[in-house]
């Protein structure tokens, strides 16, 4: 068996002393940060990245995947407590979750937030790594045409996914793909929109876009909503543990959740807000039972199925990062961007050129799920007493740690004075309405994109049907079409707003 | 013509600029063909195209109502500016500013710069509490990042540590 050899080595890279301690680390790191109020798990990535600079790239990544669940993990925890969600898939969470808590249940909802995560998680790694090695035979037949319209279709399924308006939403990836292309243009070494500054010829970085538009964006934002209207729950979390009746409720919500999950996750374009939503949609068509308590009221099915769902969904969405090089979210471009600091570059060739980096990384995504189950549980208590602290004393840390995380980057004030300027730009998103996910997409895409346009015209001779004529590029162009007419039908469009309205 | 959504209308509009902004700036490049792309040919079509997003958002805006128009609605100028310059102090006494011949104060005292300016973002503001933070916050960071991470980092002035 190909599957449990290609585990085993998987395994056998990460359960050593160091790498575990790394995870650990990570998950603890990530959820400290993930825990605070408004800081999302983009944030709070880019806030952490430096911490792995000086590993070697396999405890490195390690320890990125242990930072992404603790950040995940920690956005529940403060959907539930605080009735703010961290991340767009936390959105329903919010809705059960913190009924839950105002009736003194705060403590079984973690709990089913933290044992459905772990459940979808360990389901998902095993997609993963069963689903891997065959994708990554089909992406080695990709050439540049095909990468181009599967780029297309994960930018539109980005948008499809994306709340808010859709025009906007490509017009904000367009403007990311533009911002990827300032710096130096491989081809022809001509530096681009780079205004004779030096810094400028490597582009702008990730991170500073990363840090600017999400981290000083949000935290502008939150600083101008009166501190009074944040109720948080602490005293309340007695017992930890759900009773017999809510397990036997929330079994089947994480079951139907984590496939939901899993499916929806492989889809290009972030299916994790997608599982999130349509994992709840079904727990609220299905009957109540005699005795339970109705949606929206606190039912623990309404927070066990779509925390599944969403982790189910953002284990999966590795599989097109990891085998294809494609990053399907915000949060899996940040990924991307990760890696190359480290000198790997995600696609095919990471399977077969550094299996134990690949499998390590699959084997470690499922200890750092193990270690938020018991690592948060338990510690759960400290997680509460962060979110007591006055968001006056926390946000000139956040700000502290932004600024510290840019400049560790380079070494180099000049990103400093970038991340300034970002953050202006993304408070001014907010205050346009104009969603900044889609934009940092865009920006790791760009480059990628030109590259792979460019190679494929070369190839036709400037012929653009190569991208219709090609059968595999062809369906890839027409699924992204057909995600398009579906939610610019008028039924589907009214639903999208209606689903996205409900929060 | 009235704006119909005022978020929609100034998006549309900032969209538009940049967008022709790129596309004017891409055309000082060699654009090239299909066949054989200049560097400027991506940015110049990506251009154009932001710009056309743009103009429809903006013209919807015009257009489709809105309930209450969509107001933008006030700018928090205190924390944007205070998170802002918090930043920038950062910059300024961590690295110095060479062409302003202000010397490099390293990590300590831009942690102490940062915690004060960005504090004053908050809706109260005790120079005492700040104070405290500021040193638990430089305690910490200086474990975390010099000691215990080894980031390079200018920790203290130049002038003392030459």
């Amino acid at each position: 068996m190909d599957l449990i050899n290609n585990l085993s080595l998987g395994f056998g890279v990460a359960f050593t002393a160091q790498n575990l301690i790394y995870a650990f680390v990570g998950c603890l790191l990530g959820t400290l940060i993930g825990v605070l109020p408004g800081i999302g798990p983009v944030a709070t990535i880019a806030m952490l990245l430096p911490a792995t600079y000086a590993l070697p790239p396999v405890a490195a990544l390690i320890m990125l995947a242990g930072i992404y669940y603790g950040a995940q993990y920690g956005g529940s925890t403060t959907a539930i407590l605080v009735n703010l969600p961290g991340e767009s898939s936390s959105v329903v969470t919010v809705i059960d979750g913190y009924q839950m808590a105002r009736k003194g249940r705060a403590g079984p909802a973690l709990a089913a937030a933290g044992l459905g995560s772990f459940f979808a998680g360990c389901v998902g790694t095993l997609i993963l790594a069963a689903f891997a090695a065959p994708l990554t035979e089909v992406a080695f037949k990709f050439g540049p045409a095909e990468y181009f319209s599967l780029m297309i279709l994960g930018l539109i399924g980005a948008v499809v996914l994306a709340s808010g308006s859709l025009l906007k939403a490509i017009a904000m990836i367009v403007l990311g793909l533009l911002l990827g292309l300032v710096g130096t243009d491989v081809n022809s070494g001509v530096a681009r929109f780079s205004f004779d500054i030096p810094e400028l010829t490597d582009g702008i970085g990730f991170i500073v876009i990363a840090m600017g538009v999400f981290g000083y964006g949000e935290i502008i934002q939150n600083l101008s909503i009166k501190e009074e209207h944040r109720e948080v729950f602490t005293g309340k979390v007695t017992h930890l543990y759900p009773s017999a009746e809510d397990f036997k409720r929330m079994v089947p919500a994480v079951l139907r959740g984590t496939t939901i999950g899993s499916l929806l996750g492989i889809l290009p374009g972030g299916g994790a807000l997608l599982a999130a939503f349509a994992a709840y949609t079904i727990e609220k068509k299905t009957k109540l039972k005699p005795g339970e308590v109705p949606f929206g009221q606190g039912n623990i099915r309404g927070v066990a199925a779509p925390e599944s769902a969403n982790n189910a969904g953002s284990q999966t969405s590795f599989i097109p990062l990891l085998t294809l090089g494609i990053p399907p979210n915000a949060v899996m471009a940040l990924m991307v961007g990760a890696m190359t600091i480290h000198n790997i570059q995600p696609g095919p060739q990471v399977m077969t050129s550094n299996p134990e980096l690949f499998w390590g990384l699959i084997a470690s995504m499922w200890i750092g799920n193990l270690m938020l189950i018991i690592l948060n549980l338990p510690m759960i208590g400290l997680w509460i007493k962060l979110l007591t602290v006055p968001y006056r004393w926390l946000f000139p840390a956040i700000v502290l740690f932004c600024a510290i995380g840019v400049y560790s980057t380079n070494n180099n004030t000049f990103d400093i004075w970038m991340v300034a300027i970002f953050g202006v730009i993304g408070y001014l998103f907010i205050k346009l309405g104009a969603e900044p996910a889609p934009l940092l997409l865009g920006f790791i895409l760009g480059p990628m994109m030109e590259e792979n346009l460019r190679r494929a015209l070369l190839l036709s001779r400037g012929d653009w049907s190569v991208f219709v004529t090609r059968p595999l590029s062809a369906g890839l162009l027409a699924a992204a079409a057909l995600l398009l007419v579906i939610v610019l039908m008028p039924a589907i469009k009214n639903k999208r707003e209606e689903a996205f309205v409900e929060d | 013509m009235k704006i119909k959504s005022q978020k929609d209308f100034f998006s549309g509009l900032m969209f538009s600029a940049v967008g022709a902004a790129f596309a004017l700036g891409a055309t000082t490049y060699t654009v090239g063909n299909g066949a054989r792309m200049g560097p400027g040919y991506f940015p110049l079509m990506l251009g154009i195209l932001l710009a056309i997003l743009g103009a429809i958002v903006m013209f919807k805006a015009l257009v489709v109502e809105t309930d209450g128009g969509d107001k933008i609605g006030k700018f928090a100028w205190k924390p944007l500016f205070f998170v802002i310059a918090s930043n920038v102090l950062f910059g300024i006494l961590l690295g110095g500013l060479p062409s302003l011949k202000i010397p490099a104060m390293g990590l300590i005292a831009a942690i102490y710069g940062l915690t004060v300016v960005a504090s004053l973002a908050g809706e109260r503001f005790s120079l005492k509490e700040v104070l405290i933070l500021a040193t638990i916050l430089s305690i910490g960071s200086y474990l975390a990042f010099i000691v215990l991470l080894k980031l390079q980092f200018p920790v203290w002035p130049t002038f003392i540590t030459g």
